[in-house]
């Protein structure tokens, strides 16, 4: 029977490569949201499986509103994303050293 | 028995395709993995007797936010071999951050297993009976209502935000402008003329 532990060690799993994700592509800010976008689905799997383990539907609710906050940071994410290509021309992390619009 | 080899089939491939997420050169195919992890993900959380939460990541995720992911990796024109160039050089970093994190989880969930985990009181428990969406429901338009609220506001602010910061005046092409065409009447365009016959009209 799969039990929590199953779905706890995969979603650490998971998580580290999110983390993982985050400090390999240290240039590339699309690759580095994507892995946020990991990031927050193993929490969501986290809070899925204990929510079933404890029989609590509290954890399935609460996961849909990280859903809701994840789609909203994706959007403004790539919102700002597509500004700074425009403004300048590269998306690289290591160029962001400017507060300008 | 079942149960158990779907379990295995869909942590390995979510496993697999979010590496493949992560080490892929081609943004494109980061997105496409992307999207198999999150199908796969719903797939976990099926078999966890969340077929709500299942759903949403099919919508919410593969069907918006990885698409948006897409748009944006195929509408800029980005050069994607040059951001590719400390790869190797952070690899070590992050591979000893992620090890590094990997055993303080271990840690952590050994720690868990000394002690044990129960509720004294189930804010919501979950009934057999009833199904998983129909018990959300309930949930959501009840005891969450204010913060279901909260949540469409915070959509809402993103997707103002998003246009707001997106949106930019262009100089080198002539947009539609509403309200003068709005404002334009028919006897600014046109006359009656009752020109003399052989002489013509002057426009």
């Amino acid at each position: 029977m799969i039990s929590l532990t199953h779905y706890l060690v995969v979603s650490a799993i998971l998580f580290t490569l999110g983390v993982l994700g985050i400090f390999m592509n240290r240039k590339n800010l699309i690759v580095i949201l994507m892995a946020i976008e990991l990031i927050l689905l193993a929490v969501n799997l986290n809070l899925v499986a204990f929510s079933n383990a404890l029989g609590d539907l509290v954890g399935q609710v609460f996961a849909m509103f990280v859903l809701t906050v994840a789609a909203g940071e994706a959007a403004i994410g790539l919102a700002i994303l597509v500004i700074y290509f425009r403004s300048r021309g590269t998306i690289s992390v290591d160029d962001v050293n400017r507060m300008k619009g | 028995m079942i149960q158990l080899l779907a379990f295995y089939l869909f942590a390995l491939v979510v496993i697999a395709s979010g590496a493949m997420t992560i080490l892929s050169r081609n943004p494109v195919h980061s997105v496409l993995w992307l999207i198999l992890a999150f199908f796969n993900a719903a797939g976990l959380m099926v078999l966890a007797g969340a077929e709500f939460i299942a759903m949403l990541l099919v919508i919410v995720y593969v069907g918006a936010v990885a698409v948006l992911f897409l748009f944006v990796v195929m509408m800029l024109n980005i050069d994607f071999t040059e951001l590719r160039a400390g790869f190797a050089r952070y690899a070590a970093v992050g591979v000893a951050l992620a090890v590094a994190l990997v055993a303080e989880i271990i840690v952590a969930v050994g720690a868990w297993k000394a002690g044990g985990l129960s509720l004294g009181r189930r804010a919501a428990p979950i009934d057999a009976a009833v199904p998983n969406i129909e018990a959300i429901g309930h949930l959501l338009y009840t005891r969450y209502l204010f913060v279901f609220e909260g949540a469409g506001l915070v959509l809402l602010v993103a997707m103002i935000g998003a246009i707001v910061l997106t949106y930019r005046k262009r100089s080198d092409v002539r947009p539609q402008n509403v309200s003068r065409q709005i404002n334009r009447r028919s006897k600014d365009a046109t006359r009656n003329m009752n020109p003399p016959v052989g002489q013509g009209v002057e426009l």
